[in-house]
């Protein structure tokens, strides 16, 4: 077996040393009913690199990757382009096969990529300090909520009707779990700017989405004002990190802590997972916040160093008291994105922004031009609603006859809300004039 | 002859070696490398983009007010800033990494192969379901290893990491008592003192009491204070557990605890972190265990990435399952493979979602190919050659450091530090095997062991190395018995010495911050 | 002016019916470099044993209990700014907070300098 070292004359010598006749002399503590004779029945035996590439492509060959042909789906995943040094930098065997860096003598090249990160994505999110990732942008929103009400002490949590369903959804979970109440505001498209209206001096935070799962961009500066009045925090959510190139950053708009998703950057689909949790928020909230933190320092010898601190934080040493029970981040998709981060700069990453939204444009003028089709996003960066006059199943499933894959039906994330009609679309750098032209060729014989 | 005086000495010189101060800062092949920050500049890139058109915007006005002025490189700039930044990390390719616990073992490179086929790498979460068959069929074919392997009749794969995958599995404990009708009335969690920390957290994140119980002088649960914590029994929700624990033994009372458990209406959370040791031969479902969350980064050998992504697929027994999150795969009759999202229907008892999408896709690439790789058979084998390696390390060293426990260890090797001589600590044991090429092992945990050193090195170790690795240590341990001082200092040839984590946590400097041109003018 | 210890290792020097507040030298020494208080706010009210304050090292995370029953008067804010002033003078400049005391009668329970020396020392 390949990946075993172990000869049968090394475990016969090493038994010896040890003074065992067997490794079944390791098991005498398993119940003796629980011990297994043979190997696990019902399962294959081992194989050969070529005979598992081989099942593996087979299942690999029965999906549709988003390269293959004009594809408009958002929603929480954007199909971006990734360098091609971006790869080969996360498969370096330093950063693919180490520990998180506890030991930073041996770890400075983790430890100053996150801090390389942590400043990305405080500058990216105009918030003072950011952490060095979380699971995702959902559990990200979740850890933001219960952190505001660790902070203000209050027990109410108000979720706006544009924020993603699923990160509404792991929210409402965590919070409940802590006993908080959770208000969940009726599913709106442009609905972010009314947030303000529903806080009150139990509220610990509102969490509001720009831009929302609609793809509306809203400036959330008077839901900031209407919260700090009354003692509650404003919790600023995007999935879409290339927008903050070009669309109003959470700090700029008075947010007290930005939770969002950074797949964009750095990060292929992967069909939804691993992601990079993006986390950031005021400097004087920091001790309150959750997951990993890196720090400068000096080493013995006065040069600048790097580690993980204020980790009383932490599982490992607050045990029952943490802040959160998380103890991974994402540390080599932080890296793809930082990776990434580096190789756009500051104005690759607006000039990216730009492009994205300029394909949203060309795409929204394109549909919103045909009978029947009604753009329903007023403001938007690279994904926008539309409403079609036939079923949204039926329209997605006859373009995909047609070989576009043209969005996400709003009924498959909000099955109970009479949205049965609307498509969630989505554009990037990656698509081009034909491929507009494709879906709207396609879209024509449905409707 | 003709004879040619222009080569160049072609075997060294005898001479002492200086001190040598480098003016670049970099020595040799470890080079000095500045943050990204202070190379590059905003105008600065590595990729071609088309220059935009210049479109009317969309946005209405929620534009961007200050640019975000990170600096870019280009990609010759890029590649060499971290391959640079790499060389100043240790990693399992490099060498044996024992943190026990931790269960780095080999990542073979096969599984990285496969998870960038575009057919899983570049497939979108929300496409239309018809078009993803055999990443579904993927995600169902896992879930089978999964629960075959623990004997375990249902699993949720959407947890995102160990410690998510607790919280996983403490989320159906609570909503099974919900169902109940006790969820008010059942608060109160077990957790030995020598668990890991994630335990108690997680306990208290799904709104649970921690009730902590003692280690008996085997290194397992005290029999006799987890019955006086079972005196009452109407508040009980459950006990977690770590098994094989994180003293690396087997606890050998496990049955009994469980029907103590189940006796007293409670549940039992197994934390299935040391699965490594078992795999194969033992399944957790013939323990009595309740839900086990199983870190595929630790057993199933997806790689670490120096802090995540992990993926914690969390089992559970028929009790627990109506209650298991959203999503989850079914096969239809016709053979289509199904996501259920929301919970009705199939998932009308379950606790919710807790995450976007359907779950660490990448990391599921990777542990199927490792599973299929090793198959049944090469499965037990790991288990065994793992427990083989850590009782071969705690074999060869036990007579120069002291044992934790008598007997044999499980996967991983534990010691206290009762050898060392007055002054010398553990974590300059620890800093000492930087300077002999290893990382450390993991250090003071668990907590029920002075100065406790875990040593854990996995199946994919040859004896050779851990000849190597035992010679090392064993002299190390030698010289922190007689008091040598200069362990105090320790590591004097990594990267970096020793790093002033005080300094970091009483002003933390968070991010690089341009410095003040008066500060620049001072230079 | 009379000086109380815990066996939790807080001190509390009592003035009529006010009290400051601190954690022992001994305690400080313990902990190793003290990086970060937790203070309350002023009017917080606590009770005897309460945990009230929260002191951090890079290792860990300690509670600090309240040595009598009280309401805050005021906080010695300079801690947060140099958390180094607890390892330098525990017993005197990083006083943590000054309380209004609710009954000194619990006062009787607490240890006097020489009880509390002697309690260390078996320790």
């Amino acid at each position: 077996m390949r990946y075993l070292p172990l000869t049968p004359e090394d475990r016969a010598s090493m038994l010896a040393t040890i003074g065992a006749k067997s490794a079944e002399d390791f098991y005498t503590d398993v119940p003796k009913s629980a011990r297994l004779k043979a190997k696990i029945a019902g399962l294959p035996d081992h194989q050969g690199e070529l005979a598992v590439e081989r099942h593996m492509m087979k299942l690999a060959a029965k999906n549709r990757s988003a390269s293959s042909g004009p594809f408009f789906v958002g929603a929480g995943a954007y199909k971006h382009h990734v360098p091609a040094s971006v790869d080969m930098i996360i498969q370096r065997s330093e950063f693919l096969t180490t520990y998180t860096p506890y030991q930073p003598e041996i770890a400075q090249g983790t430890l100053q990529t996150l801090f390389e990160f942590q400043t990305q994505v405080s500058a990216l999110t105009a918030m003072d300090v950011a952490n060095a990732s979380m699971y995702d942008g959902s559990t990200a929103c979740a850890e933001a909520a219960v952190m505001a009400a660790r902070v203000t002490k209050r027990r109410k949590v108000i979720l706006s009707g544009g924020l993603h369903p699923h990160y509404a959804a792991a929210t409402r979970l965590l919070c409940e779990a802590q006993g908080l109440t959770v208000m969940q505001l009726p599913v709106a498209i442009d609905g972010e700017g009314e947030l303000g209206k529903s806080v009150d001096g139990e509220t610990a935070c509102v969490i509001g989405q720009s831009p929302n799962v609609f793809g509306t961009v809203t400036d959330l500066t008077s839901v900031a004002k209407s919260a700090h009045e009354k003692g509650a925090l404003l919790v600023s959510v995007f999935t879409e990190a290339v927008s903050l190139g070009l669309v109003m950053p959470p700090g700029e708009m008075g947010a007290d802590i930005a939770a969002g998703e950074g797949q964009s950057i750095g990060n292929g689909l992967n069909f939804g997972g691993p992601y990079v949790g993006l986390f950031a928020c005021r400097e004087k909230l920091v001790r309150q916040m959750p997951g990993r933190l890196c720090g400068e320092t000096v080493d013995a010898d006065g040069h600048r160093g790097f580690v993980l601190t204020l980790s009383t934080r932490e599982q490992h040493i607050r045990r029952d008291k943490a802040t959160s029970n998380i103890c991974t981040n994402s540390g080599l998709c932080a890296l793809a994105f930082t990776a990434h981060m580096t190789l756009l700069g500051g104005k690759g990453l607006k000039q990216l922004a730009e492009l994205n939204h300029e394909a949203a444009c060309e795409l929204a003028d394109t549909l919103g031009a045909m009978k029947g089709v009604e753009v329903l996003t007023p403001r938007f960066f690279n994904e926008f609603a539309i409403r079609t006059p036939v079923d949204a199943e039926a329209v997605l499933a006859m373009l995909d006859e047609a070989g576009v894959v043209g969005g996400v039906r709003a009924s498959r994330l909000y099955p109970r809300d009479h949205l049965g009609d609307v498509i969630l679309v989505a554009a990037t750098e990656c698509t081009t004039p034909d491929d507009i032209a494709a879906y709207a060729a396609a879209l024509k014989e449905i409707i | 002859m003709s004879m040619n005086t222009q080569g160049r000495p072609t075997a060294p010189a005898a001479v002492s070696t200086p001190v040598i101060d480098t003016v670049s800062g970099s020595r040799g092949l470890l080079q000095r490398e500045d943050l990204l920050f202070e190379i590059g500049t905003p105008e600065t890139t590595g990729v071609d983009l088309p220059t935009p058109r210049g479109l009317k915007d969309r946005l209405g006005g929620v534009k961007r007010k200050a640019d975000t002025g990170l600096a870019g490189l280009s990609e010759p700039q890029a590649v060499r800033h971290y391959m640079r930044l790499s060389q100043k990390n240790y990693a399992i390719d490099l060498g044996l990494f024992p943190l026990g616990s931790c269960t780095m073992k080999h990542n073979p490179r096969l599984n990285e192969k496969m998870a960038r086929l575009p057919g899983f790498a570049d497939i979108h979460p929300l496409q239309p379901q018809a078009t993803v068959q055999g990443a579904l069929e993927l995600i169902d074919e896992l879930a089978t290893w999964l629960k075959t392997l623990t004997g375990m009749p249902s699993v949720a794969m959407s947890p995102k990491a160990g410690a998510h995958g607790e919280l996983c599995g403490m989320l159906a404990i609570r909503q099974a008592l919900i169902a109940r009708g006790e969820g008010e009335s059942r608060k109160r969690v077990l957790v030995p003192e020598s668990a890991h920390g994630t335990n108690p957290a997680t306990a208290v994140q799904c709104g649970f009491i921690v009730d902590e119980i003692k280690a008996d002088k085997r290194g397992r649960v005290d029999m006799a204070d987890l019955k006086s914590k079972l005196a009452r029994t109407d508040d009980i929700a459950g006990i977690m557990l770590t098994n094989p624990n994180t003293c690396g033994l087997f606890e050998t009372d496990i049955k009994d605890i469980a029907d103590l458990i189940h006796a007293a209406g409670g549940y039992f959370y197994c934390d299935g972190a040391n699965f490594n040791a078992i795999v194969g031969r033992v399944r957790p479902g013939d323990l009595g265990v309740d839900a086990m969350h199983i870190n595929l980064h630790k057993t199933f050998s997806t790689p670490h990435g120096g802090g995540g992504p992990g993926s914690g697929p969390t089992v559970f027994s028929e009790a627990l399952a109506p209650f298991a999150p959203v999503p989850f795969v079914i096969k239809d009759e016709d053979s289509f493979f199904r996501l259920v999202e929301q919970t009705e229907g199939a998932a009308k008892d379950s606790f919710g979602r807790m995450v976007a999408f359907h779950g660490q896709m990448g990391m599921f690439v990777r542990a199927l190919t490792y599973m299929l790789s090793h198959g049944a058979d090469g499965l037990k084998q790991v288990a065994e050659d793992a427990v083989l390696n850590a009782n071969y390390i705690q074999a060869r060293l036990k007579h120069v450091m002291t044992p934790a426990f008598e007997g044999f260890c499980m996967h991983e090797a534990l010691f206290s530090d009762a050898f060392t001589a007055d002054g010398i600590e553990t974590i300059d044991i620890a800093k000492a095997l930087i300077d002999e090429g290893y990382h450390p092992m993991t250090m003071y945990f668990p907590l029920v062991v002075h100065g406790a050193m875990l040593i854990e090195p996995t199946e994919t170790e040859s004896k050779a190395e851990l000849d190597r690795f035992c010679d090392a240590l064993e002299s190390i341990a030698r010289r922190a018995a007689q008091g040598d001082e200069t362990l105090k200092g320790a590591p004097y040839l990594a990267p970096a010495k020793r790093l002033d984590e005080t300094r970091a946590a009483r002003k933390p400097v968070l991010k690089w911050t341009a410095p003040l041109p008066e500060q620049i003018a001072a230079e | 002016m009379t000086i109380y210890y815990t066996k939790d290792h807080e001190w509390i020097r009592v003035e009529g019916d006010t009290g400051t507040v601190g954690i022992t030298s001994y305690a400080a020494g313990q902990l190793g470099d003290v990086v970060y208080v937790e203070l309350p706010e002023t009017g917080a009210k606590f009770a005897r044993g309460d945990d009230f304050a929260v002191v951090e090292s890079v290792k860990a995370a300690s509670d600090v209990y309240a040595p009598v029953s009280g309401s805050v008067l005021e906080v010695n804010s300079a801690l947060s700014e140099a958390p180094e002033k607890v390892n330098d003078a525990a017993e005197g400049d990083a006083w943590f907070v000054r309380v209004k005391l609710t009954d000194s009668g619990e006062l009787s329970g607490l240890m006097d300098e020489a009880a509390y020396s002697a309690y260390c020392e078996g320790l």
